[in-house]
Formats: C-alpha cells, structure tokens, sequence
C-alpha cells in the first residue's frame, strides 16, 4: 500500500520537473531514494542476506548494482555470486587510485550470458588494498586475492591491473608485464602521482 | 648451446631436447598486426602460444584524466579509427548520464545509422584483411572498393573520412547533409546486394572451407568461461549482442536479428560478422524510415561541464564485440578514472587456448577469424 503510494508521487514529481526546467537537466541524488529498480533490489538483498555486514551495498540503478568488499572476503562473494546469482564473466577489471585514502581500489564488472533475466546486468564487485608511498610492484602490500579461479576470464585483465597500478594478485598463474615494455623501471603509470610531461 | 641472450632478443631457440622449437610471430610481421606471438613448435604442431601485445599502447586512459570530457573526444576514438564512432558510443553514453543530459529523438537515430555505417566500414576492413592472410587476394580487392561506399556516406555525414568525432554528450556535432536520406538507402541497397555476392565467392570457396574448418574449435561452455564477446561468442552459439540485449538509444524502436552460429570453428568466425553488416544493412534502411523527419539534434552543453561524485559503466556492441566504458567521476572537468573494456582486450585470452594443438599454417586463420585489433587491445 506504502509503496504504491510513494509511487505516484515520485511521478508526480518528476512530471513537474520535467515540465518546469530547461533542457539541461541535472539529476539530484535526492531523486534516487524512493524510486529503487525491484529486480536490481532483490540482487542486491540476496548479498546482504548471504554476508551481512560483511558487504556494503554501494548503489542500486537501473541495471547496475555495486557492491564492496573487504579483500578478505571477495573470494567467498566472487564465489557466491558466480553460483548462485549466475554472473559467469568479468567484463572488465579496473584499478583506480585514491592517494589520499591511501588505498588502491580494484572493481570488478561481472556480466552473464547464460541467464536471460541477468543479460542487462552488470554487477561491480569492488575492494581496496593499501597503497604505498614507494611502490615496489610484486613485493610491498599491495596485495589482492585473485579471482582468476572463479572468474577464468579475469586473467589478462589482472595482469594489466598489476603493471598499471601495481596491485599483486595472489594466486594468479602468470603476474608477469603485458602492455608496458620488459625495461619499464618507472614507478606503475597509472597512479596519480605518475604525472604526465607538461601537464 | 652458447651464452644465452636476454628474453626479449631470441628469435628462435631451440630446447634441451632439440625437438621444441621457440618463434617469435611478430611484432613487425604482417601476419600478427602489431603484436609479438611466442610460439612454440614441435615440428609443424604449436605446442604453447604466449601473446605479447603492448607494442601501439597510447596511454588512452592515462591521457584522458587529464583532460575535460569535450577534449576526450577527439583522442578516445584513436584506438580504432576506421570505428570511431563505436568506440565513442559508450563514452558519450557515461557522459550524458553522469550530466544528466535528454538526447534528442532524431539524434538517437542518426548516431544509430552513424554506427552502423561504421560497423560496415570497420568489418569490410577486416574482411579485405582475413580474405589476404588467406590467400584470397579479389577478397581483398571487393571489400576494400565496396568499403568507398559507406566511407562516401560518413564522409557526407560528418565531414571526415576515418576519424569523425561526430558524438558529443547531448547529440551529434551536425544534422544530415541536404539529400542525405536519398544518396544513404541507394547507397547502402548496392552494398547489400555487393554482400551477397560475397558469399558465393567467399564463404562457399571449398578451398576456404577446406582451411577454416574445424581449426580452432572454441566451445559453448569455454567461449562463456573466458569471457569472450562479439563474434567470437556468437560463432560459438551464445546469443549475445548488447544493441538486443541492452538496447541503448534508438536500438529499442528497431528490430534487429541476432545472428548466431553453432561451431565455433574459424569458418564461423568469420561468417558471423558478414550476417552481421548484411544486418547492419537492414538496421540503417529501418532507422531512416522510422526516424522524425525534423527537430534538433543537439542540447546545449555549458562550458567545462562537471560530473558528480559519481561513477557510471556503460557498454555498446562494437565491430569486435561488446565494448565498455567505465568513468569515475569526482566533481570535477575531467574524469577521475576512466576504463575501456575493448572487444578485442576481452578475445586475446582465447588464442593461447585456440592455437594450442593447432597446425602453425592455421595460425594466420585462427588470429584473424578473431576479429582482433592490436590498436584497440593496446589502448
């Protein structure tokens, strides 16, 4: 009853501003809060159900959910969500560094193609890892479980994550270069400190 | 054996036993592109296969932090050139909806017809590439002539003939040139009727059958496992395609068939994309009857736009498969992070697996039936 309630009056709403603004419309994250996509919902409580507040449910949008993790539990929600949610493929791996938090954040975009319902979807799974002032790729703490065994399809992406940003991925098969040149001595060109010549 | 040379100078070596052979393919051969393969032989077997790309990596993604999401445009499309509007597509996507930008209707159709046009000329490229390193030398010369066509299109549309920088955030740079509609249905009705032709000369040579058949078997299951995309994984009988599966401006009105065979052998490889652009052919004639006939093309953007403390993933189905386009936002002009998931990056894990067994003489079929762009995979 509640619900359908809140219902109307998000249309209400977004009929009058629809109406009353020019053609530059910018989304207010106010908007976001009554109206949550059901199925993209229930995806996500699944998680919550399952690891509690080992999880952090980051946001829920239309076709896209994220979810953090702490890098101690990833391998457990990678699993669960390979074999219970049916997510069968990484579509892409992405590394972005926060020297301020001093953290290094890796996400995950998990896609599938064998459940029809799941074919919008694109689920982030994200965790960070500390971040070292002096970075020495392979041999400081910036460490990361890898989930080449549960998603085979994360294993160049991952080797292109740990020449980028320096992120060591334990239990990957192959943690050597792939895009940058064998004599690269220069700290992962990726971070934020890596600055570019004349910029 | 003598002093051993460092890893990156050996050309060829031979093993303890004098029976495993070690070729570098590539990166300057014209069988590889611009990639290094380590190949290693038992006689005329490849025992392993160890792709070494990296040799045309730009910094894409390191350049764009630095630079506003107007600048963005004209360098992101770099990667592929001759598809520059697909690797576009799902950037200015991320962008509209991190400024929370409405495109207009007739914008959504002429980007459609934008793509597919580019699709065309991107694919009949490819095409004109896998005919050569097959040793089918009219099926370089057919696609290359055929290729002016949607090439003349593009360059009416948008001014340039490879590079068009024709997406902004809110629209397109610039409406259909006088007479447009005209010149593109006759246009694209020769091409098709140029396609099928194809087929006779091409897909049905028994000596092409007889090369690209059952090299290179890539199954159901394994096409799922590693993540592969676009037609690699439909040739292998995954329907996929993300302008059905996750429509994305006019793709939703139009009625596109998803072409899908079973195999998963090089032949299929290479006949996926073919069905694709005669699609293509259909999708375009469709897009310029149903589209509105007048209206603006563009919105207006204010100067150095600023996203918010936001993050945004989007994808579209490019000439080589899904393509992706991740922008972290962080109050500011320019992105904070931004990630493209190419087609080609996602296809390179299944050639160690394909080329594995396979006779070294198959290399060249089984490389190019994946519709791989070194350019693209490097970034």
């Amino acid at each position: 009853m509640s619900s359908s309630d809140t219902d109307t009056k998000t249309e209400t709403k977004e009929k009058e501003t629809t109406q009353t603004k020019p053609v530059v419309v910018e989304t207010t994250p106010a908007e976001k809060g009554p109206e949550l996509p059901k199925f993209e919902k229930d995806l996500s409580n699944k998680i919550t159900e399952k690891f509690g507040s080992k999880t952090e449910i980051a946001f829920v949008k239309p076709d896209r959910v994220r979810v953090n993790v702490k890098k101690e539990d990833i391998i457990n929600v990678a699993s669960y969500i390979r074999d219970e949610l049916n997510f069968d493929h990484a579509e892409s791996v992405t590394g972005v560094d926060f020297p301020n938090d001093k953290e290094i954040e890796v996400v995950y975009h998990l896609g599938s193609y064998t459940d029809p319902k799941l074919a919008r979807q694109v689920l982030s799974l994200a965790t960070r890892t500390t971040r070292e002032d002096n970075p020495n790729p392979g041999n400081d703490s910036t460490r990361l479980p890898s989930l080449r065994d549960i998603f085979y399809s994360v294993e160049f992406h991952e080797r292109e994550c740990f020449e980028m940003l320096g992120v060591y991925f334990e239990g990957h098969p192959d943690n050597r270069r792939l895009l940058l040149p064998e004599d690269w001595a220069d700290i992962p060109p990726l971070r934020k400190d890596f600055a570019i010549k004349g910029r | 054996m003598s002093v051993p040379l460092p890893p990156g100078l050996q050309l060829e070596k031979f093993e303890e036993d004098d029976k495993i052979m070690t070729l570098n393919v590539g990166p300057q051969h014209p069988g590889s592109g611009h990639m290094r393969l380590i190949i290693r032989v038992d006689g005329d077997y490849i025992v392993s296969c160890d792709p070494d790309p990296g040799y045309v990596h730009r910094g894409e993604e390191k350049m764009a932090e630095y630079r506003n999401y107007i600048l963005n445009i004209p360098h992101l499309e770099r990667p592929v050139i001759h598809d520059s509007c697909n690797i576009l597509y799902p950037y200015v996507l991320g962008v509209e909806e991190l400024l929370g930008l409405e495109v207009p209707e007739r914008a959504k159709y002429v980007r459609v017809i934008a793509a597919e046009l580019n699709r065309l000329s991107y694919t009949l490229y490819w095409l004109a590439i896998y005919g050569i390193f097959l040793g089918h030398s009219t099926m370089f010369m057919w696609p290359v002539g055929d290729r002016e066509l949607a090439i003349d299109l593009l360059d009416k549309l948008t001014g340039a003939r490879v590079t068009h920088s024709y997406f902004v955030p809110g629209g397109i740079r610039n409406d259909f040139p006088a007479n447009f509609e005209d010149v593109c249905i006759r246009q694209v009705n020769y091409l098709k009727k140029r396609l099928k032709t194809y087929g006779d000369i091409f897909y049905d040579n028994p000596i092409l059958i007889s090369r690209t058949e059952d090299t290179g078997i890539l199954s159901r299951e394994d096409a799922i496992r590693l993540g592969t995309t676009g037609s690699v994984l439909r040739a292998s009988g995954v329907d996929f395609d993300v302008r059905t599966k996750e429509p994305y401006d006019a793709y939703e009105e139009l009625d596109i068939h998803t072409n899908v065979l079973k195999k998963g052998d090089s032949y299929d490889r290479s006949k996926v994309p073919w069905l694709d652009m005669l699609e293509s052919c259909n999708i375009i004639k469709q897009a310029l009857e149903k589209m509105p006939k007048s209206g603006s093309v563009r919105v207006k953007l204010k100067p150095n736009p600023k996203g918010g403390d936001d993050e945004v993933y989007k994808r579209v189905e490019s000439g080589r498969g899904s393509l992706g386009v991740y922008i972290v936002s962080r109050s500011k002009p320019e992105p904070y992070r931004l990630k493209l998931s190419v087609g080609s990056f996602r296809n390179l894990i299944c050639l160690p697996y394909l080329l594995k067994g396979e006779k070294l003489g198959n290399m060249p079929a089984v490389y190019w039936g994946l519709n791989y762009w070194p350019v693209e995979a490097d970034r």
